[in-house]
């Protein structure tokens, strides 16, 4: 069996394992798991407007699985994505509401303050890293909680002393009169467009420019780049910053798009911790981001039709979105068992 | 001078209160790492002992009566530890990135959790449970004067349970023979196998601790603080008490003493509007307090903090 297939063969494998032993999760606690299932079909392409949701669903997911990939391509493990998220979601629906300009400046604006706000957010740990050598996993994770702390006093200060801002000016908004009349008036909007830009940039950064070289040689090889003459610092914060942009722009699609403002929160959106799958799905790739975003999107929006079609509680597709993970952190014995079935048959 | 007096009274109990539960899961923090394996987990695993343990309690309290708090701390642990098997699993046998595999344990805690929630009592959180984690007076200790109300009166049982667990551990982990295995096992594993210490038996050992103490920090904490179980029940206290692990040098007394502090400053940020100096102070700045301490410690302002040396590797054996 060729490395490739392999590599193709352990994230499908990942994915079935999942569904499996979610089925076995519902039919040990007395639900029908083939109802469950179809009804999770149902939710995802039921209709025009549960399509629409789902590629809502999905836009996000795209940037959140983005950010936590470049980072693991410099051999970053960027866990802060959920806090890059929601520092970007509150600066996207601050400038959006405060200020008053022509759409074609204010939407940009909005859209750069949410990537920049993410940026910052990487960019603490990124200099951590680079100059103390402190592990970026736990200063992402506080900075996680750092995040989700500040924005909700800051929300309060903007809504004096209120729960959410206000709604942003139509001159920032995504929202999409088209797409949502496309799809049966769902919320759809052009955050989509915005992603797969991204992927496109990703893409780009990574495989045509020098900046992308050096950062992929950072990921492969830190002191091979350090002799090579490139500067593993500099790739480091560069990376994380990047990184951030994306997870920021992530909340934009929320601030943006979906809700046009944003509320306090009791705790985590769960969309950057999800892109951590995502990214893992997609063996961090651009295209794979694209795939294994559209994977959790569309699971997680589907899951919202299964109480009322086959009343299971909708967590069973968070523990299924678990347990892939699951396994595909496991990877290395799916790798070897499938090693194994390859020379029993080039035996035969 | 009474003022603060009276303040502190009235706070140095709530920040015991707070801290109890994530000393538990900051000494299970300490177990693990010491061994070599990265626990992101423990958040996952206090959320499964929260829910464990205020659903035993509401289904036995008639059968338990007085002891069912307890006896659901006992059966958290239990399943907690369980648990934690496939973190053990997945990092020591199958090689799995330690890290990605305690977020897979962290989504799928609270996963599984509000799902059997919904499942058995169809809403999204459970009723209130009637036996709480009894308070004692600690007899003598508590006529001291200043010190006695501060820290003797009226203080939950799972606190001092705490207390005894730090200093057990901290015997265990620098007193015993398998004290010693644990840290040569997270320090130098290949060394350790050459003198005949079995790398991942002892790992092993070390996660499941860390599952059970985590565990009981969570029953401690829903037993103590919500009195039922939610999606927001544990909400960062698992991160936290990674937070005093490492803030505490992965040492259990240093943990217990970071843990404390963190109770404090949640207690001070949930009571500051009460208090005359801190009024003036916004109270996101106490939330952060934990989180910012935990980056500044680990930049080495406050001394470098520097984990276990072969912390996150798998032991491949025969491999250098």
């Amino acid at each position: 069996m060729s490395n490739r297939l392999i590599n193709v063969l352990v994230p499908v494998i990942s994915i079935i394992l999942g569904l499996l032993v979610g089925a076995v999760v519902m039919l040990v606690s007395g639900y029908d798991p083939i109802a469950g299932y179809i009804a999770l079909w149902n939710g995802i392409f039921g209709d025009s407007y549960a399509i629409g949701e789902t590629i809502r669903q999905i836009s996000p997911y795209i940037l959140a699985g983005l950010a936590v990939a470049f980072a693991f391509r410099t051999g970053l493990f960027n866990i802060g994505v959920e806090g890059q998220l929601i520092v970007g979601w509150f600066a996207a629906a601050y400038v959006g509401m405060a200020f008053e300009l022509p759409k074609i400046i204010h939407l940009p604006l909005a859209l750069l303050a949410a990537a920049a706000a993410g940026a910052i957010w990487g960019l603490i740990p990124g200099l951590l890293k680079a100059t103390l050598k402190v592990h970026e996993v736990i200063v992402t994770i506080m900075m996680n909680y750092i995040a989700l702390h500040l924005v909700n006093a800051l929300i309060k200060v903007v809504a004096k002393g209120g729960f959410k801002t206000d709604k942003i000016q139509d001159t920032a908004s995504l929202r999409s009169d088209f797409l949502s009349e496309l799809t049966d008036f769902s919320t759809l909007h052009y955050g989509i467009f915005v992603a797969l830009f991204m992927v496109f940039i990703m893409w780009f950064i990574l495989e045509r420019m020098k900046l992308g070289y050096e950062l992929k040689s950072v990921g492969f090889n830190e002191n091979a780049a350090q002799y090579a003459g490139m500067s593993v610092k500099k790739n480091i914060v560069m990376a994380m910053v990047i990184s951030g942009a994306f997870a920021g722009l992530g909340g934009a699609m929320e601030a943006l798009g979906t809700f046009g403002n944003m509320s306090t929160r009791a705790g985590f959106t769960g969309i950057g911790f999800d892109g951590i799958a995502v990214a893992l799905l997609g063996a961090n790739t651009p295209l794979g981001v694209v795939f294994g975003a559209s994977l959790f999107g569309s699971l997680k929006y589907g899951a919202n039709n299964m109480p009322n079609a086959a009343n299971i509680p909708i967590e069973i597709v968070s523990i299924v979105i678990a347990l892939i993970i699951f396994f595909v952190a496991c990877g290395y014995i799916i790798r070897v068992g499938l090693q194994r079935i390859g020379k029993n048959k080039e035996a035969k | 001078m009474s003022g603060f007096l009276d303040i502190l009274y009235f706070i140095v109990p709530i920040s015991i209160a707070y801290a109890a539960p994530l000393i538990f899961t900051a000494i299970g923090g300490v177990f693990s790492e010491r061994s070599g394996v990265i626990n992101i987990g423990l958040e996952g695993l206090m959320v499964m002992g929260a829910f464990v343990g205020i659903v035993f309690n509401l289904f036995f309290v008639d059968t338990f009566g007085d002891w069912t708090p307890w006896v659901s701390i006992l059966v958290a642990m239990l399943v907690s530890a369980i648990f934690s098997l496939m973190h053990a699993v997945a990092s020591i046998s199958f090689r799995a990135d330690q890290v990605v595999s305690g977020v897979a344990i962290n989504l799928l805690g609270i996963a599984i959790a509000l799902f059997s929630v919904k499942m058995i009592y169809g809403k999204g959180q459970t009723d209130f449970i009637q036996e709480k984690i009894p308070r004692f007076n600690i007899p003598f200790l508590q006529d001291i004067p200043v010190i006695g109300p501060m820290f003797f009166k009226s203080v939950y049982g799972s606190s001092i349970l705490a207390v005894a667990i730090a200093i057990l551990a901290w015997f265990i982990i620098f007193k015993t023979p398998f004290g010693l295995r644990l840290r040569s096992v997270g320090e130098h594993p290949m060394a350790a196998d050459t003198m005949g210490i079995k790398v991942n038996r002892i790992r092993y050992i070390a996660v499941i601790i860390s599952g059970g103490l985590a565990g009981m920090g969570g029953a401690v904490y829903a037993q103590t603080m919500t009195n039922d179980f939610g999606h927001a029940t544990i909400n960062g206290q698992g991160f936290m008490a990674l937070a005093a692990m490492i803030f505490g040098k992965w040492h259990p007394i240093g943990a217990m003493g970071a843990a404390l502090f963190f109770g404090f400053a949640q207690a001070l940020a949930i009571s500051s509007s009460g208090i005359p100096f801190m009024q003036n102070v916004p109270s996101v700045f106490l939330y952060i307090l934990p989180y910012a301490l935990t980056i500044i410690a680990l930049a080495g302002f406050i001394g470098k903090a520097n984990g276990p040396k072969a912390l996150g590797d798998p032991y491949i054996k025969g491999s250098r």
